[in-house]
């Protein structure tokens, strides 16, 4: 008889750009100066939206909005490390990724303007449409990445939900499908500390998310995530991991909400002041400023060129939303179900 | 012509599917080595492989989410959900996902998924083995709900089903299942979604069943009835029912499921909007009643008998 340890595990934080802009040479990921510059330039766009779709949601010309500041690096970082073939499956909050990918800017403000045609994913890109509900999305990409391998393609599959989603039902159930199916699949968790009004704290007893992933059999490391090259370095193994058959992986970016949950939510309610005053310091964009002007990649004047092209960017997408030929009252029972019943039919011409 | 029971059609349909589209596969718990708790996947993990007929995990919401992401992917997945009651943790995913991701995208994603399950009572089982609520699904638009009454109508719907562009939930009456054999042709039929049909044609009473219940409607209804099984749940053939009804004058609903909500008030709502002034009776409703599914003690007075079936269609008649 005896009682002694038959498994342990060990759970890693990988840091390599730091708030003041120095970076772990051994760590850094292989990116050239015009992929940082690249990174960088999404960064600013990704923040140029967002402060856009602020404005418009106060002006009454979107609906409600959820932010991402503060959270660039995590959604940049890791959309970067993508190739085209992969499947990408987010949750409602990652307008980042989106804009990564290249989802056209205007259809994301014609989205969240109220108006279905803005998740017609072009068919170039392989990305799901938003997913409201928290952590449904997850076994969507599980089977997406089931159908992957089974054809034997070598893609990875990709998904993003929160710290919230951790706790519900479809992320455990996911993450042991993935396990057991040993499925090409990266399980990307924004922790931005807060879901509405729950702290980290209180939606979990771990220590960490990323330890959650050896219950079900594969490894889970957490990043800062408001390092876009810890981020993207992560991504990029996982992603390669996928691809080659090692099986899935869980990456927790540590990361914080910004703003509020959405433009419909006052975080003011529920968060201290000090703790926002805290993650300020550690912007994302910031530390990649302080770190590309030390590289001689940054300068005042690149950085007005990359402001003045977001905001055109940005400005001719709202205007190509606005200007758009209104959606057709009949399009919700189009698309319904393939072909409209017959009640549908009699139902349309009371339109 | 071979003869079969309702379990041999179903698995005869999913075979031919399978070798006819390699992008068909099985997925559910204890669908392959065990056959299904039923038998109705037996031999299939021998011949299509455990890439094709997959056992998984106890995971009812990752079962059909999983299809969902498999569909979009270019499979055509067809899910196993062991008992209607244990369907409900895996409704979030019907409700929130199959049923609208077509909407979502705009027509960039369907969802060809169809999710069998077998539903009803009769067979003695626990609790939760012996559901009836199709209407829920019924309520939700963008899924089709179908439930086949015989082997022959099992097989042709089902393939119809796994080949629909939207998801289909396909409910199995248990206590068919085993009941009686009939004519299956082996090969290739289908039988159309949305369609009813008139299994006897009559003059006095409309009867309308579907699954089980269109058995014990057989054995109540006299010559003289029309009976209609319904089939496809939603959308249902409105047009069938409102021919009968001009014809007939009077209509019964039978349905396993309890009276409050139960698609019955939905048949019934549309008859009188549509056919008022065609009825010579009110038209009633033979339904399990507003109560708990009980255990096997009270099972057979809570679902519809032959007697109660027989007393509503003599009180319309008569009225």
């Amino acid at each position: 008889m005896s009682i002694r340890p038959i498994e342990s595990f060990t759970i890693s934080r990988l840091d390599i750009l730091d708030e003041k802009g120095n970076i772990d040479d051994s760590l850094m990921p292989p990116l050239s100066d015009s992929d940082i510059k690249k990174i960088y330039e999404l960064l600013v766009l990704s923040r140029t939206f967002d402060h856009t779709a602020l404005s418009l949601q106060r002006e009454g010309r979107i609906g409600t909005f959820p932010s991402i500041s503060g959270q660039e690096a995590s959604q940049i970082g890791s959309a970067f490390a993508l190739e085209k073939s992969d499947w990408v499956f987010p949750s409602f909050r990652e307008m980042g990724v989106y804009i990564t990918l290249g989802y056209p800017i205007h259809m994301l403000f014609l989205y969240w303007a109220g108006d279905e045609r803005g998740f017609r994913v072009p068919d170039d890109l392989n990305t799901f449409p938003l997913c409201v509900p928290v952590g449904t999305q997850i076994p969507h990409a599980v089977g997406t990445a089931t159908a992957a391998k089974f054809r034997g393609d070598k893609i990875a599959v990709v998904t993003y939900f929160g710290d919230g989603g951790t706790s519900e039902g479809d992320f455990h159930e996911g993450f042991n499908f993935a396990g057991v199916f040993r499925l090409p699949i990266v399980f990307i968790c924004q922790n931005n500390q807060w879901a509405i009004s729950v702290s980290r704290e209180k939606q979990t007893a771990s220590k960490t998310l990323a330890q959650k992933a050896f219950a079900y059999g594969f490894e889970g490391i957490q990043v800062d995530g408001n390092d876009v090259f810890s981020v993207y370095k992560a991504t990029k193994e996982a992603v390669e991991k996928a691809r080659g058959g090692g099986g899935p992986t869980f990456i927790e970016c540590f990361t914080y909400r910004m703003s509020d949950h959405t433009t419909a939510d006052d975080a003011t309610r529920y968060r201290p002041k000090e703790e926002i005053e805290l993650w300020k310091e550690r912007d994302p964009l910031l530390r990649l400023r302080i770190f590309m002007e030390k590289k001689g990649l940054w300068s005042e004047q690149y950085a007005r060129e990359v402001e003045e092209k977001s905001k055109k960017v940005v400005d001719e997408a709202v205007r190509k939303t606005e200007t758009r030929e209104p959606l057709d009252p009949k399009d919700m029972f189009t698309y319904t179900y393939g072909t409209l019943t017959s009640r549908q039919i009699k139902e349309m011409k009371d339109l | 012509m071979p003869k079969f029971n309702m379990v041999q059609a179903i698995n005869l349909a999913l075979k031919e599917e399978m070798q006819r589209d390699k992008n068909v596969v099985v997925l559910g718990e204890d669908v392959g080595v065990d056959g299904g708790v039923f038998r109705v996947t037996e031999g299939l993990l021998e011949q299509f492989g455990p890439e094709r007929i997959i056992d998984t995990p106890l995971s009812e919401s990752v079962i059909v989410g999983s299809a969902i992401g498999m569909a979009v992917y270019g499979l055509r997945p067809v899910a196993e959900i062991q008992f209607m009651g244990f369907i409900y943790p895996a409704i979030d995913q019907i409700f929130s996902h199959a049923a609208r991701i077509r909407a979502r995208s705009h027509g960039r994603y369907s969802c060809p998924i169809v999710v069998r399950t077998p539903y009803g009572g009769g067979v003695k089982a626990l609790e939760l083995h012996s559901e009836s609520t199709e209407a829920l699904f019924c309520h939700m638009q963008g899924i089709k709900v179908v439930a086949p009454s015989t082997p022959y109508f099992a097989k042709g719907l089902l393939i119809s089903s796994i080949r629909d562009p939207d998801p289909v939930i396909f409910l199995e009456a248990t206590r068919l299942y085993r009941l009686f054999r009939e004519d299956v042709p082996e090969g290739e039929y289908t039988i159309p979604l949305g369609k009813a049909r008139i299994v006897q044609e009559g003059s006095e009473v409309t009867v309308i069943a579907w699954g089980s219940m269109l058995h014990r409607v057989l054995q109540a209804a006299g010559p003289d009835a029309e009976i209609i099984d319904l089939m496809t749940l939603n959308p249902f053939d409105e047009e069938t029912i409102y021919q009968s009804v001009k014809k007939t004058g009077r209509v019964v609903i039978v349905h396993e499921a309890p009276k409050t909500c139960g698609l019955g008030a939905e048949i019934s709502a549309s008859i009188a909007e549509e056919m008022i002034l065609y009825l010579k009776a009110p038209i009633m409703r033979v339904t399990a009643y507003d109560a708990v599914v009980p255990l096997p003690k009270l099972e057979d007075y809570y679902i519809p008998s032959v007697d109660r079936i027989k007393k509503a269609i003599e009180e319309v008649k008569k009225y």
